[in-house]
């Protein structure tokens, strides 16, 4: 093919002055680390919680989780990056919405990139941890209510530490999804990794360097994420369970 | 909700239907049908004896999955014209739109995911379906085609599906390329007219209708096959 390879221009230096472009895209995955990172906190906290009150025996809280879900499982990312980006701000109170607008540059949309995609994977993981508890046998939960637990007590003792181990499997996927997902975060002006490495390429005109670069790092954190949550799997794992996990669509 | 305009949406929507949905929906349907025809042969290819075979559409099917689809839109972006400059022999990278763009990444990337979903419909199958497709005389091709693939698509066909409203709600990222899909009409029409906040949540509430209409049916369906299984 007709392209030449230049690869010394990753340790050329970048137009911003701050150091190389292979520095550069670094920083850009520091970004994507902290934005996913951030956004994990969120959506296990929201997914764990959603996700267990679906499987409660109280109608209304089950009807409200399901609305959650709905919701935010059937709006695209971008869609919702946007609304969280520029319609937030516009409906909520006049000084805490011109706050929010005026917020330095990496901030302004890195809060509302965070709350997405933390909302955005809660659903996903309300999802795994309501399949994780279904999956439990039902006497699990009889022998916990025989034995004079309350209802609070049998999810806390009983049926919840089986559910969080089964679900580990699944989880391991969505890590890697919010990791990627972040990368939709670009289209509201956070430059992490895919949004430097377009941005590498618009200043150095070297379009597959760059690309290949950020291929290569998100490759290498894949790796890193899939061996982390293997040995976590490992930990704690229950004895005598098979790990199996469904089939499931995904992106 | 005083101070906002929401005559934008009467003002706009054809525009937004024919231009953009038109867009969306057809690259939907393209990439679904291309990407579970590429993505069958992948999932064939990962669980075929032969090696090299199958490590080839392992490889292809886990860069695939590891990478941001935002990135894989700009890599075929800038790629597919150097691919077809390539493949005419022409000495320029050859000019591709866009929409050609979209519809090549699209059902490149998706293979990938519709690929797994076939791989575990075609090992859901009993071995002894394929050995009495062999007992009959049927070559691999034809065990394929005519026992295994059938049932493995039917078990998988909600999977399928679902996995199709995650492509329908994709499509939305060729955003970064500036197509102009239902979201990208919506833009163009919000920036012109500076109403960003009604379009955006136009666009929410269609893709949010669409969507949910769609799972609906998912779950109607899965019903349906479940009781005749």
């Amino acid at each position: 093919m007709g392209y030449n390879w230049h690869w010394k221009v990753l340790l050329e230096a970048e137009p911003g002055g701050t150091g190389t472009y292979l520095q550069y895209l670094i920083v850009g995955l520091g970004w994507t680390l902290v934005t996913a990172l951030a956004a994990w906190v969120i959506a296990l906290t929201i997914g764990a919680l959603v996700g267990t009150v679906r499987t409660t025996p109280y109608t209304w809280l089950v009807r409200t989780g399901n609305l959650y879900v709905e919701i935010f499982r059937n709006i695209p990312l971008i869609v919702q990056m946007f609304l969280w980006f520029f319609v937030m701000p516009e409906l909520l109170p006049t000084e805490l919405g011109d706050w929010i607008k005026q917020m330095p540059p990496p901030w302004s949309s890195y809060i509302p990139a965070v709350l997405c995609l933390g909302i955005f994977t809660s659903v996903r993981i309300a999802e795994q941890i309501r399949a994780g508890i279904n999956s439990l046998p039902r006497g699990q939960h009889m022998a916990g209510t025989a034995l004079g637990l309350t209802l609070g007590q049998a999810y806390r003792y009983v049926i919840l530490p089986q559910a969080f181990r089964i679900v580990l499997p699944p989880l391991t996927s969505e890590s890697m999804n919010i990791i990627k997902n972040s990368s939709v975060a670009l289209t509201i002006g956070l430059l992490e990794l895919t949004g430097r490495a377009r941005a590498m390429q618009e200043f150095s005109f070297r379009v597959f360097e760059a690309f290949a670069a950020a291929t290569v790092i998100y490759l290498l954190v894949n790796l890193v994420v899939v061996l982390a949550m293997r040995a976590l799997e490992r930990k704690v794992r229950v004895p005598g369970l098979i790990g199996s996990q469904a089939v499931q669509a995904g992106h | 909700m005083e101070g906002f305009d929401f005559d934008v949406i009467q003002r706009s929507w054809v525009y937004l239907f024919q231009e953009g949905m038109t867009f969306t929906v057809t690259l939907t349907l393209l990439a679904m049908t291309g990407g579970i025809v590429f993505g069958t042969l992948l999932a064939m290819m990962r669980l075929s004896a032969f090696k090299p075979l199958s490590m080839l559409a392992g490889g292809y099917v886990n860069l695939m999955r590891s990478v941001p689809l935002v990135l894989v839109i700009f890599w075929f972006f800038f790629l597919v014209p150097y691919i077809g400059a390539w493949i005419t022999g022409a000495s320029q990278p050859v000019k591709v739109g866009a929409w050609m763009s979209a519809v090549i990444t699209f059902t490149m990337f998706e293979a990938a995911y519709y690929c797994e979903i076939m791989r575990a419909g075609i090992q859901s199958i009993p071995r002894g379906q394929v050995w009495a497709g062999y007992a009959l005389g049927l070559n691999y091709w034809q065990a394929m085609a005519q026992v295994v693939l059938p049932q493995a698509f039917r078990n998988m066909l909600p999977v399928l599906l679902t996995q199709t409203i995650i492509l329908f709600q994709d499509t939305s990222l060729v955003y970064v390329i500036s197509a102009t899909d239902f979201l990208g009409a919506a833009s163009k029409v919000a920036n012109r007219d500076y109403r960003l906040v009604e379009m955006y949540t136009f666009v929410a509430v269609v893709y949010f209708i669409i969507s949910y209409g769609l799972s609906m049916l998912v779950k109607q369906l899965q019903d349906r096959i479940a009781i005749i299984r």
